[in-house]
């Protein structure tokens, strides 16, 4: 269903990556009259070049209410929503802060704002949690099987709860929620590229998760339609196709270190202690399990399909090709090598030993 | 024509194949003696020959062990690696399926040849090898070599190695949205609806099938209107004949149940050998469900046609076991 598009759009969280990506886009259309951007921290200084077009607010969520109200917002876009905590901004607390706290607060100002017409959520396929008892691919309609462990996951739950409840209470608002997979692309930094990006990759002994990915431009398509068109409901959001973790850490050209699941969270809460790195409970679940969504509804409805976890995945390592040790070309080359030495040897052999004739035809058998 | 004249004909060519003989008839469940003696290698230019068949060998070796290594290979949304399935996993299995338990299938041509099909049978032998040795007979058998999808219990993708394996030789969770999932996208699905208590019966009981739970694979089957393929697999029971089950060690361990056999635990690993018993598969006529949709949910229908499966299995595993007096005979 297309109707006409908002005048007055609100992004939150535009001092990230995400965020800034998709203000700024929003921006460029010249469908949309303004593009205001709400973040309580100043985004760095690589994603200002992004948000010329943008008008920003630089406030917490309890001032944002006022903010969507006083802008006659028609539509919200809620990109304020992080998948890992940040130990400069505060940590895990300041994360679950911002998620929950901050989306309760977006909803709130939403419900009181007359001239809301659509709000836009941005979720994560962790809402389908990770059990051993989960079917292989999970449809929208799939209820998690217990609550995770992982506390980005749980506040996911919270997140959709809250936009359950406001469905309920402003029925005539179109509520888009979308549920991502793992983003990828050539430029995006994440704990997850990073993670692909070491040179000696830690997996999980015994396992191997089946993965999936959708790029970032194709995100931005689907975010950036369900601005302009109206497409209430839930969504998968996702790359056709799987790629095994062992399987993705190959075809980067990286090598797989697998590591029992019990030294992989201790290593992981050693490094986040020391803030090297944050990988937490909810990738090691994701290691463990492994998460494939089914994208039918998505497609149908958006009529746009994402490119496939396995082109996104490989736009990644060309990226990336910096640090990888087994690349495709080094195999095929070792490959040659081996081939050329048996051939050699045998040559050298049947050249002392057999008869010239059969000599040369060997020869010239290799030659072709 | 013999070897020896077609390799004169074609001198130094490895990709030259002797024309396939006739399929050979299984003789009393034996692999028919070759009616011409094998030719034995003679001297200097079948060397050359020899040589550029083993180049070609290890040739694919590597170019195997490359796509390996580059993860350049296709897996599906259930973690299922055909590639590695085909060149790993099946062949070991098979020399346990022929050279051990002297497998021999009935009624493969009641397997459909394309479309959905859910084969159900009877499960035992203490661990599910019965599963795998059907696996197997699916992809040697059927003119289409098949591959069976397997339903496994939620201990297996419990377990850190098991559940990788599982997946790559295309298992998944015994549930109904995966069941009807791969039942949509045409897949032949295996399933033991027994489970546990079938696999972890006494010797005692065997060939006694067990109660057929809640019937949730005839519901899966009426929702996408596959056909129900009862299979009877004689063999099973006898390869670690249970005669005890230790239920409190069990219970120590999280396992189902805790087996005594007649060499398990006292043999140490090598009690973990099975007996080399006579196998037997029949594949049952198929029953169609496609004018059965709109029954899914009504439980009558569903327990009737699980009895139907339940008694037809029965019934086959007593003719199978007429056919074979001996359970270790030939």
């Amino acid at each position: 269903m297309v109707t006409s598009p908002p005048s007055v759009v609100v992004v939150t969280g535009v001092s990230r990556y995400l965020g800034a990506r998709v203000a700024a886009r929003l921006a460029a259309d010249s469908r949309i009259d303004r593009v205001v951007g709400l973040d309580p921290h100043d985004p760095p200084a690589g994603l200002l070049g992004l948000l010329d077009g943008v008008e920003r607010i630089q406030a917490d969520a309890r001032a944002a209410t006022e903010a969507i109200a006083d802008l006659g917002a028609e539509a919200v876009v809620h990109m304020a929503v992080t998948s890992v905590p940040d130990p400069q901004h505060g940590g895990r607390a300041a994360m679950k802060e911002q998620n929950v706290i901050g989306t309760m607060q977006v909803l709130a100002a939403a419900q009181g704002s007359a001239r809301l017409r659509k709000i836009v959520v941005r979720s994560s396929t962790a809402a389908y949690g990770a059990s051993f008892r989960d079917p292989a691919v999970f449809t929208e309609d799939t209820e998690p099987r217990a609550v995770p462990r992982g506390p980005f996951a749980r506040d996911i739950l919270d997140i959709e709860g809250y936009v359950r409840g406001f469905r309920r209470r402003r029925p005539e608002v179109s509520a888009t929620v979308l549920r991502f997979a793992p983003m990828i692309s050539s430029s995006a930094e994440t704990s997850l590229t990073r993670y692909f990006a070491q040179p000696l990759v830690p997996t999980v002994l015994g396992r191997d998760a089946r993965l999936q990915f959708v790029h970032v431009e194709d995100a931005l398509e689907i975010l950036h339609r369900s601005v302009i068109e109206d497409h209430p409901g839930t969504f998968n959001v996702a790359g056709d196709g799987v790629l095994m973790l062992a399987q993705a850490v190959r075809r980067a050209g990286r090598i797989a270190l697998p590591l029992p699941e019990s030294a992989l969270s201790t290593g992981a809460a050693l490094l986040r202690n020391l803030g090297v790195e944050q990988i937490g409970l909810d990738q090691i679940d994701l290691f463990v399990h492994g998460r494939v969504v089914d994208t039918t509804r998505l497609i149908r409805e958006f009529g746009f399909t994402p490119r496939t976890t396995a082109a996104a995945f490989e736009e990644f390592i060309q990226a990336h090709a910096a640090g990888s040790t087994l690349t495709a070309d080094r195999l095929a080359a070792a490959e040659r090598t081996i081939l050329d030495g048996i051939r050699r040897v045998r040559a050298a052999a049947e050249v002392s030993a057999g008869p010239p004739a059969d000599a040369q035809a060997t020869a010239g058998r290799s030659r072709t | 024509m013999s070897q020896h004249e077609y390799r004169d004909m074609l001198p130094g060519h490895a990709e030259f194949r002797l024309p396939a003989p006739a399929p050979a008839q299984r003789v009393n469940g034996r692999r028919p003696i070759p009616e011409e003696p094998v030719a034995e290698p003679s001297a200097a230019p079948a060397a050359g020959d020899t040589l550029d068949v083993w180049d070609q060998r290890v040739a694919k070796g590597l170019a195997f062990l490359r796509r390996r290594l580059a993860g350049s290979y296709e897996v599906d949304d259930f973690g299922f690696d055909p590639e590695l399935a085909d060149a790993v996993f099946h062949p070991m299995l098979k020399v346990l399926y022929r050279d051990w338990f002297r497998t021999e299938v009935f009624g493969i041509e009641n397997v459909p040849a394309e479309g959905s099909g859910l084969v159900v049978g009877n499960h035992s032998g203490t661990i599910a090898l019965d599963a795998l040795m059907l696996t197997v007979a699916l992809r040697d058998k059927h003119p289409r070599d098949r591959h069976l999808r397997l339903l496994g219990a939620d201990l297996v993708f419990r377990l850190p190695v098991m559940s990788e394996l599982a997946r790559a030789a295309g298992a998944t969770v015994a549930c109904n949205p995966d069941a009807e999932r791969l039942m949509v996208n045409g897949q032949l699905v295996g399933v033991f609806p027994e489970g546990f208590k079938g696999i972890g019966k006494r010797f005692a009981d065997r060939y006694k099938l067990q109660r057929f739970g809640r019937g949730g694979f005839v519901s899966a089957a009426l929702r996408t209107g596959t056909p129900i393929i009862p299979v009877a697999i004689v063999g099973a029971e006898e390869i670690y004949p249970i005669l005890a089950d230790l239920k409190p060690l069990a219970r120590l361990l999280g396992v189902p149940y805790f087996p005594v056999t007649p060499t398990f635990p006292w043999l140490g690993p090598l009690g973990l050998v099975p007996l080399p018993s006579k196998w037997l598969i029949q594949f049952c006529p198929p029953i169609p469900t496609a004018h059965l949709t709109e029954f899914a949910d009504d439980p009558l229908v569903v327990y009737n046609l699980a009895d139907q499966v339940r008694e037809t299995i029965q019934a086959t595993l007593h003719e199978l076991l007429e056919k074979r007096p001996d359970p270790f005979g030939p």
